[in-house]
């Protein structure tokens, strides 16, 4: 309980931290980030009254002192008010970035998981029989760890889509098919996941295959495992029984990393497929200097890999009981 | 990206550790490869033409006048590739050095302070190691439009020193109780000279392991931001050849030769990096040498 309480306030402190950070980061902006945003806003349709209000909250530009903007900040924040979009005016950036949110979260929550897993598996297995051919394959995945994601992207879509045409050339989905539960969709969808899935699974598999195999060797070493060695255990019990079981510690400890490097990837990644998904629009929000919804990307985008790490830290402190114990 | 092994047991530095280094095969390799690029991106420039000239030559396949083949504008890629290893080595270590100085004072000083210093050090860098970084640094680099090559390199270096920061801390954690440590406070030494000279020379290993990675993760998340066009298109680097390239649709035209080779070379220079590392490794930590068992 203690664990659960320590690990609660770290996060809240995390979060307080990155909605303070995004407070202040308009001020580097150069002119009136306000006005230019109205006056953009102004050449798509009518703007509606208390916009100005609204946008400056949002920013942290409002009136009154620092301590009253960052009040009105925070309380804009609290409403999920981000004011409107000026890339998909007049939609307001919350209802834009909710359609962007599922595809990203899907396809790297998925990806990720099926990363994970193959690397551990791989790992344990290169671990256990260390010095042998698979074991001397290990290494070369540090290539596939140096390859930006999104050129693997690139060279993927140029090889399935351009040359040998067997996979769509980008999009989410089948654009003349309607977004539902329907089995075209969803056929459609998993079709133009295949690639970007793809390319997430192959360049960070290599990380979490190198660190397990580092620490099978590691734990092989350890005297339980020769006691179970000398009692006569069969061998697949003891390797995933006894020793890829505190093997795997370190890589759900050094999760955070790897996710932030994983989301990281993967939002540069989406443009090159054009994936609908949230780094598709901070590239939009980007290019057409929409500020309020780069705001709510990045919060999203954090509040998102915070809320995972909570949940591994859980995992964590459930596997690891002396995580639990300690101070 | 797994954060390398800290060596249980820190060696005296000294020369004493390059001969067996370099019989690590992997370490040669590295360092081989290391050397091409270094050699490239310091002598290159003055051997190629000019990389930004404009040929009658369009989108030329490699071909003997032009290895590399052309661009759409008739820019040697051979040259631009060249002229970038410059641009992206460049960046790649100054803000891999910022960022391990950063962690180094911060690691290390929390560590060796303790108490309060180092609840609020080690928290800060764990919040930052959660924090994701390419979006900071994508919205901050949308933020400050046309800062040049040294903006990019301070975004860079600001959101990377956590991680190694927090390896630094542990080992200094460690390091702080170890007797010749205790003999050096009881001689009444000043506290920054047993950073200095009991301490830091300890961790070196770690250090220049922690700054290969800085410069691997700087040259990726470099190549990152030129690609969305958030660095400055004029300052020549892989990551803005790409961007090019895929600006003027090279994947939908099938020039290949443009866009493959930058990606080869950040993957190859990443790679080469990382093998200088394991290397290091290797030598530092016995166990981790790949002896055959008879399994």
């Amino acid at each position: 309980m203690r664990y659960l309480l320590r690990k609660l306030g770290f996060y809240a402190i995390a979060a307080w931290m990155a909605i303070t950070v995004n407070f202040f980061l308009p001020r580097l902006i150069p002119g009136d980030p306000v006005e230019m945003m109205l006056a953009r806003q102004a050449q798509s349709g009518p703007v509606e009254p208390g916009q100005e209000e609204a946008l400056a909250a949002m920013l942290g530009l409002g009136h009154g002192n620092l301590l009253v903007q960052y009040g009105d900040y925070l309380h804009a924040l609290a409403r999920l008010d981000f004011g409107l979009s000026v890339t998909y005016f007049p939609s307001p950036v919350t209802d834009v970035v909710g359609d962007a949110v599922p595809w990203t979260l899907v396809l790297v929550g998925a990806a990720t998981l099926l990363s994970v897993a193959l690397g551990l598996t791989l790992g344990m297995l290169a671990g256990w029989r260390r010095g042998s051919w698979f074991d001397s394959l290990v290494p070369s995945t540090t290539f596939l760890a140096a390859i930006p994601y999104f050129w693997l992207a690139l060279l993927l879509l140029y090889l399935f889509s351009q040359v040998w045409g067997v996979l769509p050339l980008g999009g989410g989905y089948d654009e003349t098919l309607d977004i539902g539960l329907s089995g075209a969709f969803l056929g459609s969808a998993a079709e133009h996941a295949v690639l970007p899935a793809a390319t997430i699974v192959l360049s960070s598999v290599g990380g979490w295959m190198l660190g397990m195999r580092n620490m099978m060797v590691s734990t092989l070493a350890e005297d339980y495992v020769v006691a179970a060695e000398a009692k006569g255990l069969p061998p697949r019990t003891i390797m995933v029984g006894y020793a890829a079981r505190n093997a795997v510690l370190p890589s759900v400890a050094g999760f955070a990393i790897s996710l932030g490097f994983i989301v990281s990837g993967s939002l540069v990644m989406e443009i090159v497929f054009s994936y609908p998904g949230m780094g598709f629009t901070l590239l939009q929000a980007v290019q057409n200097t929409d500020y309020p919804l780069m705001q709510a990307v990045f919060l999203v985008i954090t509040f998102g890999v915070l809320a995972a790490n909570f949940l591994v830290d859980l995992v964590y402190g459930f596997v690891d009981p002396r995580t639990r114990q300690a101070r | 990206m797994t954060a390398p092994t800290v060596p249980t047991t820190p060696r005296a530095t000294g020369r004493g550790w390059l001969r067996p280094a370099l019989r690590s095969r992997r370490f040669a390799a590295g360092l081989a490869l290391l050397a091409v690029f270094v050699l490239t991106a310091a002598l290159g420039p003055w051997l190629v033409g000019d990389p930004n000239a404009f040929t009658t030559d369009l989108g030329q396949a490699p071909s003997g006048a032009h290895w590399l083949g052309t661009t759409q504008t008739g820019q040697d890629v051979l040259a631009q590739l060249v002229v970038s290893a410059r641009g992206t080595l460049l960046i790649g270590a100054a803000s891999a050095l910022i960022a391990t100085v950063v962690s180094v004072v911060v690691g290390i000083g929390g560590g060796f302070l303790g108490g309060l210093a180092d609840e609020a050090l080690s928290l800060i860098s764990n919040v930052f190691l959660v924090i994701p970084g390419l979006p900071l640094v994508i919205v901050v680099s949308a933020y400050v439009k046309g800062g040049g090559a040294w903006s990019t390199i301070l975004v860079i270096a600001l959101t990377s020193w956590a991680a190694s920061a927090r390896v630094l801390r542990a080992q200094t954690l460690s390091l702080r109780s170890r007797d010749y440590v205790l003999a050096a406070r009881v001689y009444g030494e000043k506290r920054w000279r047993i950073v200095l000279v009991e301490i830091l020379p300890n961790e070196l290993a770690i250090i220049v392991s922690q700054f290969i990675f800085a410069v691997i993760f700087a040259i990726l998340t470099q190549a990152g931001l030129a690609f969305l066009g958030l660095a400055d298109p004029s300052h020549l680097t892989w990551g803005t050849m790409l961007y090019f390239a895929q600006n003027a649709e090279a994947l939908t035209s099938g020039a290949w030769w443009w866009f493959i080779p930058p990606g080869l070379c950040i993957a190859a220079l990443g790679t080469a990096l990382s093998l200088i590392s394991f290397g290091l490794d290797e030598v530092l930590d016995p166990r981790l040498r790949v002896r055959k068992v008879s399994a």
